[in-house]
């Protein structure tokens, strides 16, 4: 063979040589066991410490307090939401202690009236409601409920009432409409107000031989767009078309 | 002896000598009350093949609380800074004109300014986080094989091994990922691994106040995600692009990307 | 805080539209564009230099060795700033160690390292060996010593030994054009391949980046080629300016089809991406896309030579005498590698700052200190030069430096 091929065979083969032998002291020890990772990088990741003790862990030793508290409104709101992360006061309850917010800022992140909130969350106008007054001097942090049973529908519902308030309909009151249990005022999910129907509901006051006054503005039941429901086209809350 | 008494008593053997022999073998299995046994016998060691986790998120129910971005951040010690997130809120606001907004200050952690913009249609917050994809992107373009699923169906990094060459942020089509500023190295969210190892929840799924984020065990009957999966409609994010993630919405509007 | 985010805030301020909150850093910066510009380099360089040994085309015979020593010295320099990019450098030998084969980032450690030790040293090696063996019979001290070493201790200079390197070089020379081909072409695939940025993927992106490649390899080899005879006083070769003029012409017209079919294409099929992009191209990318790349860097050359050149017309469709034909050739080469670079920023840096939720727009804000400034890529772009000194010390590539073999005694 040609001295130029030997010779580069030689370099060549104790350069790849070599590589084999750096890999088996390089490689770590646990890679490739799972796959194509080290085995011990999930130990590693498990190893972490826990900040959030969990609300198991809240109810071992503030017994009485997780017993009202899992049995109002706030049930589904972990301990640490408020009281902020405790795994520290967990394990060392006298020299670590959570903090227990008291300002009225700290109600409305969740409580504030924002339209991107579901329907029927309860949210308040923090300005408007009962201003200067600290949340929790009407309400226990652990039973939330409303001191008092709201009278109105606007108190829930003041996105609808406001837009109602300011349209052909504002003179009725909700209740025209929607039979509502009094059990709705207190645990609004088990009672849920009606909706009306069908067609014949709005004809009650808007066909043409209705009983109401004349302002009620009448149309032929029959023959108006027959194939829909009334609110297809017309927002019950806001009724007139523009 | 004749033939038949022999061969009954063979019977007899063949069926009465394993009875007592079951008997030892079973008392001796069973303990004496708690007098060998220690707490690491009480507690079987967790498992991964055992388990294959899952997320479920019902935007509707999401108000927007920033609680859970929050929770992560102090849970997982990312910075605080606003350009690290392991997950986020956004909200979309879609507006009577066509167009849509979106936004997520400070990832929603305390919370969004309320909604004043004109002529709203629809509006609603999401939650977003690392999918876990089944077939993830960033899982394939490691060169070092730094991230990787685990046996139970969670992606990681591993810390000490990632190289800090940020393919796999390039590679991940939800934001999920960044650098962290510390350790220079891929950072994201691992459904906070740690915990679920002890049998917790991940984070921000333990703060929710209404319950907007669903955590569970993918294909096992009695896990809440099993539920929730049979009784909605499921999309995914970015579907077209095959990642098959394993964070599953419902409701999810079609102006959400 | 550090620098780093402080200048983060700032960038905050000027995001369009929604980002996804981790979108705010750019992730590849300026680094990482110095790198395709730079392999970019490598491979068309040495494309050229394969247009000789393969092709025949004898008028470029006087680049052929300094497209060889450009192509290594660019290879050199070429991983640096990609080293400097990482978040822990010190890890890089995992890649070689533990490579993921899913991951083109991680075949490149392989195709580097093929390029460099199989084609380019053996080539380089193969084609000097002869001189290398009758310089270091001529030479004293340490270029003697340096000389014998590069021999690897084979010094048989008969004239087998010699036809053997000639056919062994032209083999090497075979099988480099598709690796050089793989090398940037990978390039191009480790963009194009990521599915979750709708500016990068695609299919086009490898052959792109590849006749772009060549565009600024062989633009480089005729300003060095100039710049190399102006400085040692010789008269420079016309014939082959004007023949490196013609290729880089056909280069020029391939590439720019090419873009111009993913532009179209882009537009006709107006996938959803294309709101967020156009808004991109017309706002962040403006300059270095409409002006440098287009503009400057491919109309303007392309116009001036078309003219100029004699690669469609024996003597070029406008005559023009030798000296203002160099300058042409010079400062439309000098337009493409600014083009060229351009790309390469239009791609990387253009694939960031549009949001993947197509709804916002990012800032990149180029740093003057640190591994990330504008100051160390400078040093790095700059670099290679450096090195190309050096190998032209160690491996004179010129005409007249070949040593000759006396012929045998009867």
């Amino acid at each position: 063979m040609r001295p130029q091929v030997t010779r580069l065979l030689v370099v060549f083969g104790a350069a790849i040589a070599s590589l084999v032998v750096a890999r088996h002291y390089l490689i770590p020890p646990t890679f490739g066991k799972l796959g194509h990772y080290r085995a011990a990088a999930v130990d590693a990741v498990a190893a972490r410490k826990v900040k959030y003790a969990g609300h198991e862990v809240c109810a071992l030793c503030h017994e009485a307090i997780a017993k009202t508290h899992d049995t109002h409104r706030h049930r589904n709101v972990a301990c640490e939401v408020c009281h902020g992360a405790a795994a520290g006061h967990a394990d060392a309850p006298t020299e670590i202690k959570p903090p227990a917010p008291r300002l009225r800022a700290a109600c409305p992140v969740c409580h504030g009236y924002d339209p991107s909130r579901p329907t029927g969350f309860p949210q308040i106008d923090p300005v408007a409601h009962n201003p200067l007054k600290p949340c929790y001097t009407c309400h226990a942090p652990h039973a939330p409920e409303t001191p008092r049973t709201p009278e109105d529908c606007s108190a829930c519902h003041a996105e609808i009432a406001r837009t109602k308030a300011v349209s052909h309909h504002a003179a009725l009151p909700c209740t025209r409409c929607h039979e509502t249990p009094q059990k709705h005022k207190i645990n609004p999910s088990a009672g849920l107000p009606t909706k009306p129907a069908n067609r014949e509901f709005c004809g009650g006051c808007h066909a043409p031989g209705a009983p109401g006054p004349k302002e009620i503005q009448r149309v032929d039941m029959a023959t108006h767009n027959q194939r829909y429901v009334c609110w297809q086209c017309h927002y019950p809350h806001f009724p007139e078309l523009k | 002896m004749s033939d038949q008494e022999s061969q009954d008593r063979r019977t007899f053997l063949r069926t009465a000598l394993p009875a007592p022999l079951l008997l030892l073998a079973v008392a001796g299995k069973v303990d004496t009350a708690g007098t060998t046994e220690t707490e690491a016998d009480k507690k079987p060691a967790y498992q991964a093949t055992e388990h294959n986790y899952a997320m479920a998120i019902d935007p509707i129910k999401c108000i927007g609380c920033g609680r859970c971005a929050e929770a992560c951040k102090v849970e997982n010690d990312v910075p605080r800074e606003p350009f690290f997130f392991r997950t986020w809120v956004e909200r979309y606001i879609i507006q009577t004109n066509g167009e849509t907004v979106v936004s997520s200050p400070n990832g929603g952690i305390g919370g969004f300014s309320s909604a004043n913009e004109p002529g709203i249609l629809r509006t609603f917050f999401v939650p977003k986080l690392c999918n876990h994809c089944a077939n993830a992107p960033c899982v394939q373009v490691c060169p070092v094989g730094a991230t990787f699923t685990t046996q139970d169906g969670v992606v990681l990094v591993d810390q000490d091994y990632c190289l800090g060459c940020r393919y796999c942020i390039q590679a991940c089509p939800y934001g999920a990922r960044f650098l962290n500023p510390i350790t220079h190295v891929a950072d994201k969210c691992t459904f906070c691994y740690h915990r679920l190892v002890k049998g917790l929840a991940p984070a921000c799924v333990e703060v929710c106040p209404t319950q907007a984020r669903i955590f569970g065990e993918f294909r096992v009957r009695s896990s809440p995600i099993s539920r929730f999966m049979r009784q909605h409609v499921i999309q995914v994010l970015k579907a077209h692009l095959n990642t098959e993630p394993k964070v599953y919405y419902v409701n999810l509007d079609g102006e959400v990307r | 805080m550090p620098p780093e985010l402080q200048s983060l805030f700032e960038v905050l301020q000027q995001v369009k539209g929604y980002v996804y909150p981790n979108e705010v850093e750019l992730q590849w910066g300026l680094l990482v564009v110095a790198y395709p510009y730079l392999t970019g380099l490598v491979a068309g360089a040495f494309i050229l230099a394969s247009l000789e040994r393969v092709f025949n085309v004898r008028e470029v015979q006087p680049t052929y060795r300094l497209s060889l020593l450009t192509a290594l010295a660019f290879l050199i320099v070429a991983p640096l700033p990609l080293l400097a990019h990482l978040g822990h450098p010190e890890r890089c030998l995992e890649m070689f160690l533990t490579p993921n084969l899913n991951s083109a980032m991680a075949m490149f450690g392989f195709v580097y390292a093929w390029y460099l030790a199989v084609v380019l040293l053996l080539e380089i090696w193969f084609d000097y060996r002869k001189d290398l063996v009758l310089w270091a019979r001529q030479e004293k001290g340490l270029t003697r010593l340096l000389h014998r070493i590069l021999t690897l201790g084979v010094t048989d200079i008969s004239p087998g030994a010699l036809s053997f390197d000639f056919r062994a070089g032209k083999f090497i020379t075979m099988i480099g054009i598709p690796s050089a081909f793989l090398l940037h072409g990978y390039v191009g695939f480790i963009f194009g391949s990521v599915k979750a940025n709708p500016w990068w993927s695609s299919v086009l992106i490898p052959i792109v980046f590849l006749f772009s490649a060549m565009v600024s390899g062989i633009a480089l080899v005729l300003v060095l080629f100039m710049l190399s005879s102006l400085v040692r006083g010789k008269e420079i070769d016309m014939p082959c300016a004007d023949k490196l003029s013609s290729f880089l012409l056909y280069a020029l017209i391939v590439d720019l089809s090419l873009e111009l079919l993913d532009f179209i294409h882009r537009l006709y099929q107006a996938e959803e991406s294309i709101k967020i992009l156009s808004q991109m191209i017309y706002s962040r990318l403006f300059l270095s896309l409409i002006i440098l790349q287009v503009l400057l860097g491919t109309l303007l050359p392309m116009i001036a030579l078309f003219l100029v050149s004699p690669a469609f017309h024996r003597r070029g469709l406008v005559q023009v005498p030798a000296e203002l034909r160099r300058l042409i050739y010079f400062a439309a080469a000098i337009c493409i590698q600014i083009g060229i670079f351009s790309t390469r920023w239009n791609v990387v840096i253009g694939g960031q700052l549009f949001s993947k939720s197509l709804r916002g727009l990012m800032v990149y804000k180029m740093e003057l200190m640190g591994l990330e400034g504008f100051f160390m890529s400078a040093l790095l772009l700059l670099l290679p030069f450096v090195v190309l000194f050096v190998l032209v010390r160690v491996l004179p590539p010129w005409p007249d430096a070949e040593a000759h073999v006396e012929p045998q005694k009867p």
